[in-house]
């Protein structure tokens, strides 16, 4: 098999990547760009650990090939941050204490992200449903959840 | 004397609930136990813990054992 | 030994220092990890739930160009049976060396058997199909009922059952069984005026870690081995693989990766001795990360458990006798949490009478691991769904009935020792001063409460703590961080040398930085590893008087330390340990502090849930709208991460008694083995879970602390059926609580 060149822009900075056909945008990320910030959960599409945005949609990176980035805005966990200053949810998450191992803590970070982009103002079962493809097995969601809405209203008294 | 207890596991070596001893310490009270009562395991029993006065003891090598005290064995608990 | 004392660092809600890299994805888990040269291993697994292994011919996979390695049960060096202490419980080393890698029979579907390494991860993949393997099918056991029949087909030619009168001698799939006895049970139910006997049903339920197993192998050319992985114990990783590939420890460097969630599930090996022997066969470094498939499949679930539980009491609510028969499916292999379920069934109760029988029972799943509180939240089920029905027919509030029988300090337990201070009624009269408990139900809702015991266990941690020159600090602890363990160890030694929490740095070291530190579980690290954590700070600040008192020309006994600092009694003069630090060159060298220790006097924690459910009759769907934890800490260093498992715990145990079950198909295949289909709670499932932290302390520990890891997962489980069965006004006996079981169950009572 021949590989693929990709020309595409990953958290604003351009990149380019050669892939198989038949490989993730999750494989390419954590492979071939050594990106591991995003995290394989379950390769199915089931568990979110693996979200990204592909220009501006968030997607389980798991579910799109890596010949779909052609072109695209891809946004990742490592590019929620300015600099190197944590971005308000990053901040909420650990003030909160909304992670104990972790696991699903980028991909929690980058839907949250997508959610108060897209609703900037949402109930607590907006923010639930919103986020209720990502899972977490440690916390029970009571602190991430926490973190969200007070994420938001702080996002919102930026704003 | 302090006192052995035996769970119901182990009285079916001993064929008896509860034993005085003498020794004063983990290791001859194991002797003591072992000489007493020829059916009791003896690497089932070292692979034990003890309740020593109601303290847990995963590894009762060098622990002592007082007059008064009350001992159970039991399994190594461990967890998840 | 800590009463109600005022503490300047402990009790604060810090960051954790881990933290900066968590949110941001830097920090590195079981699969970040690539090397140079670095290959690919996957595993072949056995099609078929039981099976003999007549031949594996790999010749052709061998041939193949792509192929860099091929491995079998084969290249494990001699093993013999054995029983050794390599990971949370002891383990039978044969067994665990044939539930790796198959030898004759493969005993579950997904066993794996053999494993190829090439250059690419689906080169790999590819070339398993080359691998011939002849088996002789053979009828698969999939329920523990079935598996003790004596007409079952048995799994193992050679378990004659242990722990009997007279040891059979015919083989059967009852791997042993135990006993544990208090009293006259008969003279107990003799007193009884009320009685309550049912039978019940938990199913086998996956851990549920988000992150898969995985590793990332090498060694050199002096047999140097390097294994970086996702595990709760490296230092029993090590000794796992030592003993399986006949390796001095000296010859393998283990590193806790991050790790992505464990709960018991990750305290034995699967991937790490086959990826090491494909890394010598190779030469090359070598990945291996389980699919989620695979981890259904093929890692270690939670016991599937059948029990019976029988209860007497007086009108009065006294109880008088309480009896169990409790048989846990091993899996594959001998060794469920058959002895903690007997041994935690009835614990919180103080009660006279007791008998307890229990079996490991083998049938053909995938062999069990522990998964927190390891047969407790099974044995506990079925002791709170009797106890809740009883109180029921004696018309007595499900409170009060735990009050008037609660387990104190003192109590006899039936596993022999007493009680030492404890905190169950603590708990009970939290729940009962509750808002939640006090609070009105709607239509179609029902409550449900239940209490819940772990014993928490101590052991061996060691820890050093290395000063720098300007007075800040590194603690160099050896358990890996599950759930933000760093940011106690931060607080207990800060508390303990009196300087700020942030001029000191917890690392998780490897296994060669430190002595044996004995597996993250059993809810021993901020209790046990803490308690290396003070003891190498109180050394530290033994040597930091010393080097004060040197100064000034006094003796240690004559400095005192307050706050960080070092007072000379005999005159006037202050050092800080900043200064101390400073000077240590000039007064002997630089001062780190050591502590090795075997932790004893663990303080066993008790919870009471509260559960109110609403369910849809027409669906049989439950929801979950208001749920409250109550645990005993002793003392909660961190409280965020201390509610965090009490949180966890209860979301777990609520998954389990709604949604979570193996299902299999008759062929005992099992057919959700996936996120999709095997449902763990999700955010849109759960309410906020209010927590409440009893402090009753363990006076074993400097603070107070008792283990809180564990307890949390067991209420749930009865208190969420109960309040099913009193939304539906049937008594649910079976779990999970799914719709189709609700809807059933309401169409059967209407």
């Amino acid at each position: 098999m021949t590989k693929t060149h990709v020309t595409t822009s990953i958290n604003g900075e351009p990149v380019e990547f050669l892939c198989e056909p038949g490989d993730t945008l999750l494989n390419v990320l954590r492979n071939e760009l050594q990106m591991t910030g995003t995290k394989e959960g379950c390769g199915s599409g089931d568990c979110g650990a693996c979200s990204v945005t592909v220009d501006g949609r968030l997607v389980c990176s798991c579910l799109v090939l890596g010949v779909e980035a052609q072109g695209a805005e891809i946004g990742t966990v490592e590019g929620i941050e300015s600099k190197d200053k944590l971005h308000t949810i990053q901040q909420k998450f650990l003030e909160h204490a909304a992670l104990q191992c972790g696991i699903c803590t980028p991909g929690l970070i980058v839907s949250t992200k997508a959610l108060l982009e897209e609703n900037p103002n949402p109930t607590e079962e907006e923010a639930r449903y919103y986020l209720a493809g990502n899972l977490c097995r440690c916390t029970g969601y009571d602190k991430i959840i926490r973190a969200v809405m007070d994420s938001a209203e702080v996002m919102r008294g930026e704003a | 004397m302090a006192t052995v207890i035996f769970s119901s596991e182990l009285q079916r070596f001993t064929g008896e609930e509860k034993t005085s001893v003498s020794s004063t310490n983990y290791r001859d009270l194991l002797v003591e136990l072992l000489a007493r009562y020829h059916r009791l395991p003896e690497d089932e029993l070292q692979k034990m813990a003890v309740a020593i006065d109601g303290e847990i003891i995963h590894d009762p090598f060098l622990e002592t054992v007082k007059p008064d005290s009350e001992v159970h064995f039991l399994f190594r608990i461990s967890g998840g | 030994m800590s009463e109600a004392r005022e503490f300047k660092y402990i009790g604060q809600r810090t960051i954790r220092p881990d933290g900066y890299d968590k949110v941001t994805g830097r920090a590195n888990y079981g699969a970040d990890l690539s090397l140079p040269g670095m290959i690919w291993g996957k595993i072949l697994r056995s099609p078929y739930a039981h099976a003999r292994i007549l031949n594996i011919d790999t010749s052709k996979a061998e041939a193949h160009p792509d192929v860099m390695a091929v491995a079998t049960y084969q290249d494990f060096p001699h093993v013999s049976s054995e029983t050794f202490q390599g990971g949370e419980a002891p383990t039978d080393l044969l067994d665990l060396a044939k539930n790796i890698l198959a030898d004759d029979k493969v005993l579950y579907h997904g066993h794996a058997i053999a494993a190829i390494a090439a250059r690419t991860e689906s080169a790999a993949e590819a070339a398993l199909s080359l691998i011939k393997i002849d088996y002789e099918v053979l009828p698969p056991v999939m329920d523990v009922a079935d598996a003790m029949k004596p007409e079952s087909p048995v799994l193992h030619d050679d378990m004659f059952t242990q722990g009997l009168e007279e040891t059979p001698d015919t083989p059967s799939n009852i791997a042993s069984r135990m006993e544990l006895k208090k009293g006259d049970i008969e003279a107990g139910f003799a007193q009884a005026e009320v009685v309550v006997e049912r039978d019940y049903y938990t199913p086998t339920v996956h851990q549920g870690y988000i992150e898969p197993h995985a590793t990332t192998v090498s060694i050199d050319e002096d047999g140097q081995a390097m294994v970086w992985c996702s595990t709760q114990g490296h230092f029993d990783v090590r000794a796992s693989t030592a003993k399986l590939l006949n390796m001095e420890l000296g010859k393998i460097k283990v590193v806790a990766a991050e790790i992505g969630g464990g709960f018991g599930g990750k305290t034995t090996v699967y991937l790490e001795p086959v990826a090491l022997i494909l890394s010598k066969k190779s030469g090359r470094p070598v990945k291996m990360i389980m699919t989620r498939d695979e981890v259904f499949r093929a890692s270690g679930p939670g016991s599937a458990t059948r029990s019976r539980v029988k209860i007497g009491a007086k009108k009065d609510g006294t109880i008088t006798a309480m009896q169990a028969k409790l048989c846990f499916e091993a899996g594959g292999f001998k060794g469920s949490p058959m002895g903690p379920g007997c041994m935690t069934v009835f614990t919180p109760y103080d009660v006279e009478n007791m008998y307890i029988e229990g079996y490991d029972v083998v049938v053909n799943k995938p062999k069990v691991a522990a998964y927190r509180a390891p047969g407790a939240p099974q044995a506990e089920f079925a002791a709170e769904m009797a106890l809740n029905e009883l109180a029921d027919k004696l018309g007595i509030d499900p409170i009060e009935f735990r009050l008037k029988n609660a387990a104190r300090k003192g109590t006899q337990t039936v596993y022999g020792p007493k009680l030492k201070a404890v905190g169950l009624v603590e708990c009970l009269e939290a729940a009962k001063n509750s808002p939640h408990y006090k609070a009105a139900l709607g239509e179609n809702q029902g409550r449900g409460l239940a209490a819940g015991f772990w014993f928490n266990i101590g052991g061996q941690s060691s820890v050093i703590i290395n000063m720098n020159p300007d007075g800040t600090g590194t603690i160099i602890e050896g358990s890996p961080d599950i759930g933000g363990s760093r940011a106690s160890m931060q607080l207990m030694a800060a508390e303990t040398l009196g300087i700020p929490a942030s001029n000191l740095r917890p690392v998780v070291a490897d296994t060669e930085h430190l002595a044996y530190n004995q597996t993250t579980g059993g809810s021993r690290t901020t209790f046990a590893t803490g308690m290396a954590v003070i003891e190498a700070a109180q050394d530290v600040v033994n040597q930091l008087k010393e080097r004060a008192a040197a100064v000034w020309n006094v003796t240690s006994e004559q400095v005192e330390w307050v706050d960080g600092v070092a007072i000379n009694t005999a005159g006037e003069e202050k050092l800080t340990a900043a200064e101390i630090c400073k000077g240590a060159e000039r007064t002997g060298g630089q001062i780190s502090g050591t502590a090795n220790i075997n932790a004893r006097g663990a303080g066993p924690s008790f919870a009471v849930h509260i559960c109110d459910v609403e369910v849809d009759k027409e669906t049989g769907k439950v929801d979950v709208v208001r749920y409250t934890a109550i645990q005993d800490a002793g003392k909660a260093i961190h409280p965020s991460y201390v509610e965090g498992q009490y949180q966890g715990g209860a979301s777990q145990g609520i998954g389990w008694a709604l949604n979570e079950e193996y299902i299999y198909n008759e062929d005992g295949i099992m057919e959700n083995a996936g996120f999709l289909d095997y449902r763990i709670p999700l955010a849109s499932d759960l309410p906020m879970i209010d927590t409440v932290i009893v402090e009753v302390p363990n006076p074993f520990h400097p603070f107070g602390v008792r283990g809180v890891g564990e307890t949390g997962i067991v209420p749930p489980l009865a208190a969420v059926a109960t309040a099913v069965s009193n939304a539906i006004g049937v008594r649910m006996t079976d779990l999970p609580c799914s719709p189709p079981r609700v809807l059933k169950a309401i169409q059967d009572a209407g």
